[in-house]
């Protein structure tokens, strides 16, 4: 598209942000998910440098205590605080879905695009490798893919981004090729436009609507599938503080009464991914509120 | 031969090249393996004349292509090699511990379709009401959920406060025995002996994990329910249904639903792939015997030929379950194997 | 037997209350049939679909009465109404093959409305279903009965509708637009037989329509809504001919029919007299032997089958068929945006075929042939507004920028008539016409020498195209473009064009002036083509 903020006045502003007031407005539900975002990313940001305790320093004389003023989510069998080290795993939890997410949507576009726009063997070719992705349970995929590069962080986003590409590929595919003849694309032709500039400046953009819900909705399942990766003892390693790890820790205590170890990692898991749903629900409505499910 | 088998032989064949894919890259992941593969399969207390003999009965010291053959050979042979912590053959594991994980899977499918599919219809017909908001809070709040934290839960809850649940621990209490095998399924087999008191014990340990299991996949199955049921509704179709004066169970179940069930069914595609890798979490929570208690056993101790073994045998599983489902999609849907 | 008094129907929507009907009063006869016309919005459908009580979500019947055979129908109980649907009062919709569930067999699906209202027992039901297919004229009924919808044309659709509608022998059949989106040929035939049934039945007919000649052609009285109210009422006759009120008179004016000229289309108070476009000798186009063949399932299909002609510098050339003709295949090979599989196009001498459509946005012809698109909505970027959909050709092709730019756009704007304040809009806050008019504003920016309009008017308002023939005209006569006017409404391109070719299954089996073609169709598929097209009456002059 042509730049003409210059002599046009933009109405855009106007009317997007409109739209989103308004879903905000009729959505509370929606903006409570945003305020939860902006403090998860908060937490991200800030969080090691604002709790209590080093979420490493052990204190064995107060093992095991329960929930209180000293330590608000209590503390573990080694006597370290689980609410500082709950604050302090979501930027290595927020790190590893956003890092995995990024790739997929990158390499997912850039094949998706493709293959919808030019079709033929190059589609079929990159449907038979998602195809052949998707034939594997994803979380077994991702298992195989951490055995085999070696048990470390950027193993785990590698494999989660492996398993989401499929997705975000699919999707802009059906996207690009639904609009790979429409009027709008064979004017941009006329104007004088390369097919690939048609692709990257008008076909592009408009996939991204349904994109954006897909990563945020996305962004959720990366996080437990991070989390279950490190429960069964792949990716982040103890002693440091993780999500699925203190679950996974906590876990043997459970039997015993002991509920706060496991149950606040759990818990906090549990809200980041639901903050994530529900901005992905809420993005959802802003772009097409019919199709609100 | 009609279309219609003609459809479900291609289907068929286009598994083919699928299943050789998997193939391709289960071998791809057994030599990508970090370091010396020969010295991973054989152990950590392998010396070095052990790991050039694995080498060699592996055929590691050949060009990879060769290898591959090596490797599908052995495949063809249903040799996956040995499992180091049992000692077993892995095929032999895998056969021993499948039938647990499938009876867990089974009835959780079972069990969450059979709440998943009305709720989602109810919701649909009923927009506004409480089944609808109920219906969307358990969707969001059930993606949510990490199933290995709900299963906890539940032990915390069943196991420890109210104490109606068995410990979880495996899926049988050892005041039972186990039933003969038949099938491998407890219930199953226990019914066949007409051992009631050991099948419900089986089903009191099938409870908590299969609970866990279904809370997980109610959601996406809730959710299309409700989605296809809505823009069904919305069809033209269902006007014309209408204003012809068709009763509201004809139009609600004879049109609306079947035309429904199509999208359905191919997001139950995608729930048993949540569902086969979720499984594996579920057992190791619940102590659960099946074959992903077993992966990630093995996974503790570097035991990769179980794993490479457990990954292979999953995605065959997995591509078995869709071609059953895209059959059922082309035995409901008309428009299928004719464009 | 049916009578609506003072009826009114409001839909919640985001934006608050919308009354689609404001308060409308009319009877239908027994055997009687009413013609409903009017433009979109007016509110027409939703008239039939309040009295059926099968109103969307959120819209309810606000005020009025609705009496069918002495039966309250605002009070029936939806199982009353239930039995009334289909049994004595039945409808039939617009795109009829969306309207069938698409996974049951036809058959089924009218055996469903026999058993439902007791006209057919388990055991006859399936001789009764093909009975009821027969009545509407299928061939081979037997047969058709387990045939699927996919597996019909839109025509066949159509008559599996009507067989439903009509299997329980209604009194009343309410026909929603029955004939939008079908060739002429088929329209005719499935408007032929509706009429046929109707009459043989003794059955009252609501015809719902935007088509002036089919209401015209088919109604024995005619109601003229807008905006949810009753303009105008009378009988057929009379009304078209003496319209008494303005908008009705609009509505006349402004469909094309024999004898009209295209400034006649506009209300007389705007017309002026209608510009000379000046044809030149010299070809600009010379499409020789094109051949477009498309790999199919069952071997290769040809569109295009070696068609050859010519466009004379300044000249309009009508392109018209019905679907599958291959006019619009022809038409974006001539604009390049498609490659022939074989043949050659001629631009000003030179051959334009030979560079492939993929490389030539960098052809120095690409700024002499432009093209005004079929749907302006889907023509137009949702994510760029009208100025830079506008601007796209002079700043890719004359590499134009900044201030000269805008001068440029706002320049366009006014010779297409788009107010200036609406060049800042995105499509989605553009009415259909002003959209049309940015895709025309962009496609003579470059002041092309041919410009290719694919059905540039088949998604507007009678009223709207008028204003949009009328501006091509214009732009014509001020630019001397040559046209390539494709399009399937015979009067539309007797208006503009001033030749024609007629294509069919991918040949042109008549061509010539326009006049010779339309006024003595030599050929008898032309001939069926004029003779299936509705003609609206002639409007007694001002």
């Amino acid at each position: 598209m042509v730049d003409m903020t210059t002599s046009q006045p933009k109405r855009k502003g106007d009317t997007t942000f409109g739209h989103i007031a308004y879903v905000l407005r009729d959505n509370p539900v929606t903006m409570l998910a945003f305020a939860m975002l902006a403090f998860f990313l908060g937490c991200a940001f800030f969080g090691p440098a604002l709790v209590p305790y080093d979420p490493l320093a052990t204190n064995a004389a107060r093992a095991l205590e329960a929930p209180g003023w000293d330590h608000w989510f209590g503390t573990d069998n080694l006597g370290r605080d689980v609410f500082s080290r709950v604050i302090v795993a979501t930027r290595l939890d927020l790190t590893i879905s956003v890092a995995a997410v990024a790739l997929s949507f990158v390499l997912g576009s850039v094949l998706g695009s493709i293959a919808g726009y030019w079709g033929g063997w190059l589609d079929a070719v990159l449907n038979r490798f998602l195809d052949t992705i998707m034939a594997f349970p994803l979380f077994v995929l991702a298992m195989g893919v951490v055995a085999a590069l070696g048990n470390t962080v950027e193993n785990i986003i590698y494999a989660t981004a492996i398993i989401n590409i499929p997705f975000y590929a699919r999707l802009v595919r059906a996207e690009v090729n639904i609009r790979r003849n429409a009027g709008f694309a064979q004017a941009a032709k006329l104007a004088g436009n390369s097919d690939l500039r048609v692709l990257a400046v008008h076909i592009f953009p408009n996939a991204l609507p349904p994109m954006m819900v897909q990563v945020s909705l996305n962004l959720g399942w990366a996080i437990l599938n991070a989390a279950g990766l490190s429960f069964i003892g792949l990716g982040v390693r103890p002693p440091t503080p993780e999500w699925g790890i203190m679950v996974a820790e906590g876990a043997n205590f459970i039997v015993s009464g002991e509920w706060w170890l496991a149950v606040f990692p759990g818990l906090w898991l549990m809200l980041a991914v639901f903050t994530f749903n529900l901005v992905g629900d809420g993005l959802r409505d802003m772009v097409d509120p019919r199709k609100r499910t | 031969m009609d279309a219609r088998s003609k459809m479900i032989l291609g289907r068929l064949a286009q598994a083919i090249p699928v299943v050789m894919g998997v193939v391709v890259i289960s071998f791809l992941l057994t030599r990508a393996l970090p370091g010396d593969p020969a010295a991973y399969f054989a152990g950590p207390a392998a010396d070095e004349a052990s790991i050039a003999e694995v080498r060699e009965a592996l055929g590691l010291d050949k060009p990879l292509f060769q290898q591959f053959f090596l490797y599908v050979g052995d495949l063809l042979r249903g040799d996956l090699g040995t499992s180091l912590t049992t000692g077993q053959t892995v095929m032999a594991d895998l056969a021993a511990r499948l039938p647990a994980s499938l009876e867990l899977t089974l009835v959780a499918l079972l069990l969450s379709c059979a709440i998943a599919i009305p709720l989602g219809v109810l919701a649909a017909t009923r927009p506004g009401t409480w089944v609808d908001h109920l219906c969307r809070v358990l969707v969001t709040a059930g993606v949510s959920m990490p199933t290995f934290f709900t299963g906890i839960v539940l032990i915390y809850v069943f196991y420890y406060l109210a104490g109606l649940a068995p410990s979880p621990l495996g899926r049988l209490d050892f005041i039972y025995l186990s039933p003969p095998h038949v099938s491998g399924f407890y219930l199953v087999d226990a019914a066949l002996a007409g051992d009631w008191e050991t099948w419900l014990g089986a089903l009191k340990q099938l409870i908590l994990p299969a609970a866990t299991l279904a809370l997980f996949t109610l959601a996406p199955i809730a959710r299309m329910t409700r989605a296809a049921m809505l823009s069904a509704l919305s069809s033209d179709f269902i006007r014309t249904a209408r204003a012809a004066g068709l009763g509201r169970g004809k139009v609600l179940y004879g049109y609306a639903f079947r035309n429904a069930l199509l999208p359905v069914l191919t997001t139950l595609g995608m729930v048993f792939s949540f569902t086969l890798g979720a499984n594996v979490l579920v057992e190791k929570v619940f102590a659960w015997p099946g074959i992903g208690s077993y992966a990630v056993e093995a996974l503790v101790v570097s035991d990769y030929a179980a794993v490479q073994g457990f990954v292979l045998a999953m995605a065959l599983l997995f591509v078995a379950l869709n071609l059953i489902i895209d059959i059922a999609y082309a035995l409901i849907d008309p428009r299928i194997g004719l464009n | 037997m049916l009578s609506i008094k003072d009826l009114s129907v409001a839909f919640k929507t985001r934006k608050g209350e919308v009354n689609a009907v404001r308060g409308i009063s009319l009877e239908v006869g027994k055997g009687e049939t009413l013609g409903i016309v009017g433009e979109s919005g007016s509110g027409k459908s939703v008239t039939s679909y309040a009295l059926m009580r099968i109103l969307d979500a959120g819209g309810d019947i606000r005020t009025g009465d609705v009496t069918y055979g002495g039966i309250d129908l605002r009070a029936a109980s939806e199982r009353d109404m239930r039995d009334i649907r289909g049994r004595e009062i039945s409808m039939i919709f617009q795109n009829p093959r969306a309207a069938l569930n698409p996974i049951r067999r036809v058959g089924h699906q009218v055996e469903d409305v026999l058993i439902r209202h007791a006209q057919a027992t388990r055991q006859d039901a399936k001789a009764k279903a093909i009975a009821a297919l027969e009545d509407v004229k299928i061939n081979d009924a037997a047969a058709r009965y387990d045939a699927y919808p996919f597996e019909l044309s839109g025509g066949m659709c159509q008559r599996i509708v009507i067989a439903i509608a009509l299997a329980c022998k209604p009194q009343l059949l309410i026909a929603d637009e029955p004939t939008t989106g079908l060739d002429i040929t088929t329209q005719k035939a499935v408007m032929d037989l509706v009429g046929a049934l109707a009459k043989e039945r003794g059955m009252g007919m609501i015809l719902i329509t935007h088509d002036l000649g089919l209401a015209s052609q088919y109604c024995d009285r005619i109601v003229v809504m807008k905006d949810g109210l009753i303009v105008e009422e009378g009988a057929q006759g009379k009304l078209f001919t003496d319209p008494q009120h303005a908008y009705t008179r609009k509505l006349v004016d402004a469909t094309p029919r024999l004898g009209a000229s295209i400034r006649s289309l506009l209300p007389a108070e705007v017309r002026s007299p209608e510009p000379e476009h000046r044809v030149h000798t010299r070809p600009l186009l010379e499409v020789r032997n094109l051949v477009k063949t498309y790999p199919g399932k069952a071997g290769p299909v040809q569109a295009v089958k070696g068609i050859s002609f010519d466009i004379k510098a300044g000249q309009s050339l009508g392109l018209v068929g019905e679907s599958g003709s291959g006019k619009s295949t022809t038409s974006e090979m001539v604009v390049r945006l498609q490659d022939p599989t074989s043949g050659n196009i001629l631009f000003e001498g030179h051959d334009i075929a030979s560079t492939p459509s993929g490389r030539f946005m960098r052809h120095a012809v690409r700024r002499d042939i432009q093209m005004v698109f079929q749907d302006a909505t889907d023509s137009l970027n949702p994510r760029g507004t009208a100025a830079s959909a506008i601007a796209e050709p002079l700043a890719r092709i004359d590499r134009m920028r900044g201030a000269k730019l805008s001068a440029r756009v706002s320049e366009l704007a006014d010779l297409v008539g788009l107010p200036q304040p609406l060049l800042s809009r995105f499509p989605h806050q553009l009415s259909g016409g002003q959209k049309a008019r940015v895709g025309i504003a962009r496609a003579i920016a470059l002041e092309p020498k041919l410009l290719i309009l694919d059905e540039p008017t088949a998604a507007l308002d009678v009223s709207i195209q008028a204003l949009v023939l009328n501006l091509l005209v214009d732009l014509r006569a001020q630019m001397g473009m040559s046209y390539l006017f494709v399009s399937h409404d015979l009067n539309v391109v007797r208006l503009l064009c001033d030749e024609v070719l007629v294509m069919k299954q991918g040949e042109i089996v008549d061509r010539g002036p326009t006049a010779t073609v339309m006024d003595n169709p030599s050929h008898p598929y032309t001939r069926a083509l004029i003779e299936a097209a509705p003609q609206p009456p002639e409007p007694v002059a001002a």
